[in-house]
């Protein structure tokens, strides 16, 4: 018979390791998907992937089981994104010059015609991606939170472990932060 | 950079990351790994790593008390000056508990 949730974490508290696995198996994909939004090689991913592991492993104790595993593991997993981001701040350096030829197109495309500058168009996924880089790592983590995965005020805080206000001062500094960004864009290749 | 609206440019390209969608796909034997790997990791004591810092910062305090003891001994003690600040505080802050003071 297949044990709960709270059986497997119990076992692992007593010292029976090997109980901790089903819990790897069935929310590595969750953890997964939420690296991916913040690194972009995969041998970064596993990494933080495993370090997210690691540490709900050793914290286990601190699981008071009053809120589902699933969100102290999305907690833990927001918070070791977020020290990637903190810990690999180089190469942020603003590289609009090195654009591709579908993104220059893209944009051409916004500047004459905004409405047939399609969302879906790869070229506009790598724009953002190239945005999504050069951001500070609070205010990745806040565009992506919020304006990405549309998540509430409220629910970030809880995330992050940030107070709401916060939570709002550095949303606000991120869209402002990623509005510089597209003039910058828009300076490098247009002047 | 004429004609670039960059607002509209802003909510473009966040509607662009919203519809892309994120691999949840996960390594073969992943978890075999992250095992491997939590087991090869030294447990973490946390009554150890406590009682170490109570050793550290027991040291430091037995040093501070040595040297303020070796301070109040050797320096040679002297009556305070009349217009002493610490005396006139002392005495304003205790002089509703002073009877003398309403004689």
């Amino acid at each position: 018979m297949e044990r709960t949730e709270a059986e497997l974490i119990a076992a692992v508290l007593r010292g029976d390791a090997a109980s901790f696995e089903p819990l790897v198996e069935k929310y590595s994909p969750r953890v997964f998907a939420t690296a991916r939004r913040y690194a972009r090689r995969e041998s970064e991913i596993e990494d933080i992937v495993q370090e997210v592991w690691l540490k709900a492993f050793q914290k286990l104790v601190s699981f008071r089981g009053d809120a589902p595993f699933e969100h102290w593991l999305m907690r833990l997993a927001v918070r070791t994104c977020y020290d990637f981001l903190r810990g690999h701040q180089r190469n942020r350096e603003s590289m609009f010059s090195e654009l591709t030829d579908p993104e220059e197109d893209w944009l051409d495309r916004f500047v004459t015609q905004p409405e047939s500058a399609n969302e879906n168009a790869d070229a506009a996924r790598l724009l953002i991606e190239r945005i999504m880089d050069q951001l500070s790592p609070p205010a990745r983590l806040i565009i992506t939170l919020l304006e990405i995965e549309d998540r509430s005020v409220k629910e970030i805080a809880q995330l992050t472990g940030w107070s709401i206000p916060l939570v709002k001062v550095r949303a606000f500094r991120a869209r402002a932060e990623m509005r510089k960004l597209l003039a910058k864009m828009a300076k490098d290749k247009y002047l | 950079m004429v004609g670039m609206k960059l607002p509209e440019l802003q909510k473009k390209l966040i509607s662009a990351a919203r519809m892309q969608t994120v691999s949840d796909r996960v390594p073969y034997a992943f978890e075999k790994r992250v095992m491997a790997y939590i087991r090869s990791c030294p447990a973490v004591d946390v009554t150890a790593l406590w009682a170490q810092a109570l050793w550290r910062s027991a040291g430091a305090c037995l040093a501070v008390v040595a040297v303020l003891g070796a301070v109040s001994i050797f320096t040679p003690h002297s009556q305070p000056a009349p217009g002493d600040l610490s005396q006139d505080f002392e005495k304003t802050m205790l002089a509703a508990l002073d009877s003398d003071y309403f004689r």
